[in-house]
């Protein structure tokens, strides 16, 4: 019971359930808050290797052949949860995927008794995105497989955060040190949420660029400094990642308009010219060009990574899908073949 | 029948009375105590063995009767809020209540009606009516009247009658679409926020309708340093204002939401460690007028479920006590302080005549082991449903005997 502190320190996630001698000590992957450095960087080392291997011809490995990994999405999506499909093929699993908007899944059930029920058909993988916060975990609570967070809420975007670093970290050779600017709706963003995390953990200066209205309470708190100009924001910086502006933003009094909102805290060449020359550019996509980024910007085929992200989405993910179910009996009987041929 | 309770610290919150000694009871009324009291012929003696002895506790603020655990937190009358699966805001519905409460056999029961009709706010509810069937005090729960037309009327109307209006201290607008304290734990997980401006907010308002009309108003819980201040300047102003606090806001801050813990879920939300320090404060020195214990059992099918969907609440007769000791046993506030806010402060409010020792008054009493450490444990508690976030928690104090009109309801082997 945490009664007396209003401290900052980190508490550890609930699911360590460390398989022995593993460098990623977790069943699950809920989020970046409470990961340490080292597990981090494993899932980043293991996912290089998986994003030049992606590059080759050879694409598909079966490591994983036999398990089932299921995609649950109460939230629509199409990149996340086809990276996620493409992911777990490459890797020989069985994918499935459900999105509450073509299946009889929500039909008034409790979050519980689905995550009961899709614990009673045994997959080994289970990829869950959710509009509440916490949601996830708390499926995680009812499932005996490894789930993987993709997007709960404004909680937490785990995998973003890692294809984002690894992003960095082709690019720029490391992520330590570099002034990193995320800029736009951070108050109901996930995605900035896991960047703060993973970027401070790795040694990373972070600094957010927002209007009032769109940064959450405390935020400073998180380890970061605050802006609220972009040009104050960007002075100096060698990466900026844009968040996608949600339009329904607009409803409630957050913004007066889209125009004015390009006009101070939209991405131009101009409002560059205060970071490094050699930027490098982000988005999570989708992009909403001229609202959030100048479509020149977005195509500096220089400066920008937004495409790489993606390709490093895939790498990312079977990473992740990997190490996770290294302790799989399965696993473990397929790598020893592997070693007795070889 | 008469019944004397010898060897007892017995403290009477009325007088400020707390001296070791004896109380007679005949029949349902206190006939006395005092350090030397004869005990007449065929009397059973019941020795207390230093065990504190004061009057039931008076819970203003429960969402359910729950019977045998409200005589088991040492509460001798439950003050049950409208928010009923029948709404408590006809004189019928109060009557009813009233009547199945009086089959006996449990605590007493007194409703609170609503202050609007159907608590929408628009529209005074029939508050002559329902007080004369039985209702205490009028309230729309967890909903703050908002237009201050209808507040200022109410106040004027319930005046009238002498009845207590009771307000939740939340502007709602500025609440819209929180589930949590406004601060770096709702920044943290992903929630969002209600501020402590908009308690403090609410009541300021209020208190300036509270000085235009002369009435009485209460806000019913204060979660927030800010919502203190707000009670201590009206109070200073001289403004009939009054609130209660509960105790899970005495012992906890948001920190308790952490892993997405939804027995933390409460309304309003639990805040930072310096609301909570102000909280105590509050009480100590009189600000806060009464404790209560906001009883709302709550099935898992409610509670296990995404933290923004979950129902708020956590049961609390039985925990009552023990959590608001806490405080006491750390020093910072006075035994007398505590007792006088769990039972003459409510009598007083609502009007009833418990809440005291004094001779001719009903005998509900209530005696409890000051010092008796012990895990709270889930298990043990008799409350309908077991969500609370205090299980396994090492406190002090346990409830011994508990008596309504002079009958024993709880504790009777003891």
């Amino acid at each position: 019971m945490s009664m007396h502190s209003t401290s900052t320190v980190s508490y550890p996630r609930a699911d360590v359930d460390p398989p022995s001698g593993s460098l990623f000590p977790h069943k699950h992957l809920l989020g970046i808050w409470g990961l340490d450095p080292t597990s981090i960087k494993h899932l980043l080392d293991v996912a290089d290797g998986y994003a030049d291997q992606n590059r080759t011809a050879n694409k598909n490995s079966s490591i994983c052949a036999g398990l089932t990994q299921i995609n649950l999405f109460f939230e629509n999506s199409t990149r996340t949860l086809m990276s996620f499909e493409i992911a777990g093929k490459r890797l020989g699993l069985d994918t499935i995927s459900m999105s509450t908007g073509s299946s009889s899944i929500k039909k008034g059930e409790t979050l519980l008794d689905t995550a009961a029920t899709l614990n009673a058909m045994h997959p080994d993988v289970l990829v869950v995105r959710h509009g509440d916060s916490g949601a996830v975990k708390l499926l995680s609570e009812k499932m005996d497989c490894a789930v993987i967070n993709a997007g709960d809420g404004r909680a937490e975007h785990p995998t973003q955060a890692l294809l984002d670093a690894l992003t960095i970290r082709r690019r720029k050779g490391q992520i330590h040190g570099q002034t990193i600017v995320i800029c736009g709706d951070i108050a109901h963003s996930r995605v900035a949420r896991s960047n703060i995390y993973l970027l401070n953990a790795m040694g990373a200066r972070v600094r957010l660029v927002a209007p009032p209205t769109l940064l959450p309470k405390d935020v400073d708190r998180l380890g970061v400094e605050v802006f609220h100009r972009m040009d104050e924001g960007l002075k100096g910086a060698d990466v900026v990642m844009m968040l996608r502006l949600q339009q329904e933003r607009m409803k409630g009094a957050f913004l007066p308009s889209l125009r004015e909102y390009y006009k101070f805290w939209g991405l131009t060449r101009e409002k560059l010219n205060a970071a490094k020359d050699d930027v490098l550019i982000m988005h999570p996509g989708p992009m909403n060009r001229g609202v959030e980024i100048a479509s020149d910007v977005a195509d500096d085929i220089d400066r920008s990574a937004i495409e790489e992200q993606v390709e490093m989405g895939v790498a990312v993910r079977m990473a992740c899908i990997d190490v996770l179910t290294r302790g799989l009996p399965q696993r473990v009987n397929a790598d020893k073949a592997e070693e007795t041929k070889s | 029948m008469s019944k004397i309770f010898v060897n007892a610290r017995i403290i009477d919150p009325v007088t400020s009375y707390d001296k070791k000694g004896s109380l007679l009871i005949h029949g349902d009324k206190i006939v006395g105590y005092g350090e030397h009291m004869e005990a007449p012929e065929g009397a059973l003696v019941i020795d207390c063995g230093g065990k504190v002895l004061c009057p039931g506790f008076i819970d203003m603020r429960a969402h359910a009767v729950d019977p045998i655990a409200a005589p088991a937190g040492g509460i001798t009358t439950v003050i049950l809020q409208p928010d009923q699966n029948t709404m408590i805001d006809t004189d019928a519905v109060v009557e009813r209540i009233r009547r199945r409460a009086e089959d006996g056999g449990s605590s007493r029961v007194y409703p609170m009606g609503t202050a609007t009709r159907g608590m929408e706010g628009s529209q005074i509810a029939e508050i002559g009516q329902m007080q004369q069937s039985g209702a205490v005090a009028f309230t729309d729960c967890r909903k703050a009247i908002a237009d201050a037309q209808v507040l200022r009327r109410l106040l004027e109307y319930a005046g009238y009658f002498n009845a207590l209006v009771v307000q939740f201290p939340e502007e709602a607008s500025l609440a819209a679409g929180g589930v949590a304290h406004e601060g770096e734990t709702a920044t943290r997980l992903g929630f969002a926020g209600i501020p402590s401006a908009a308690e403090a907010m609410q009541i300021e308002r209020d208190t300036r309708l509270a000085l235009l009309t002369g009435g009485r108003i209460h806000f019913a819980l204060i979660s927030s340093r800010e919502g203190v201040e707000a009670v201590r300047e009206a109070k200073a102003k001289g403004a009939k204002v009054t609130c209660s606090t509960a105790p899970h806001y005495l012992l906890l801050n948001d920190n308790a939401l952490e892993g997405y813990r939804t027995f933390a879920k409460v309304s309003p939300p639990l805040r930072e460690e310096e609301d909570r320090l102000a909280l105590i404060a509050g009480i100590a020195d009189g600000t806060i007028d009464t404790l209560v214990s906001d009883h709302d059992p709550k099935s898992a099918d409610v509670k296990r479920l995404p933290f923004a969907q979950a129902d708020h609440g956590i049961i609390g007769f039985e925990t009552l006590l023990p959590l608001s000791l806490t405080p006491v046993h750390a020093g910072k506030v006075d035994l007398m302080v505590a007792l006088r806010a769990l039972t003459s402060t409510p009598a007083a409010l609502l009007g009833l005549e418990t809440g005291t020792l004094a001779k001719g008054a009903p005998a509900d009493i209530t005696i409890f082991d000051l010092n008796k450490p012990l895990r709270i444990n889930v298990d043990e508690l008799h409350s309908s449903a077991k969500n609370t976030p205090f299980d396994s928690l090492p406190v002090q104090g346990k409830v011994w005997k508990t008596l309504v009109g002079g009958e024993i309801l709880f504790g009777k082997d003891a």
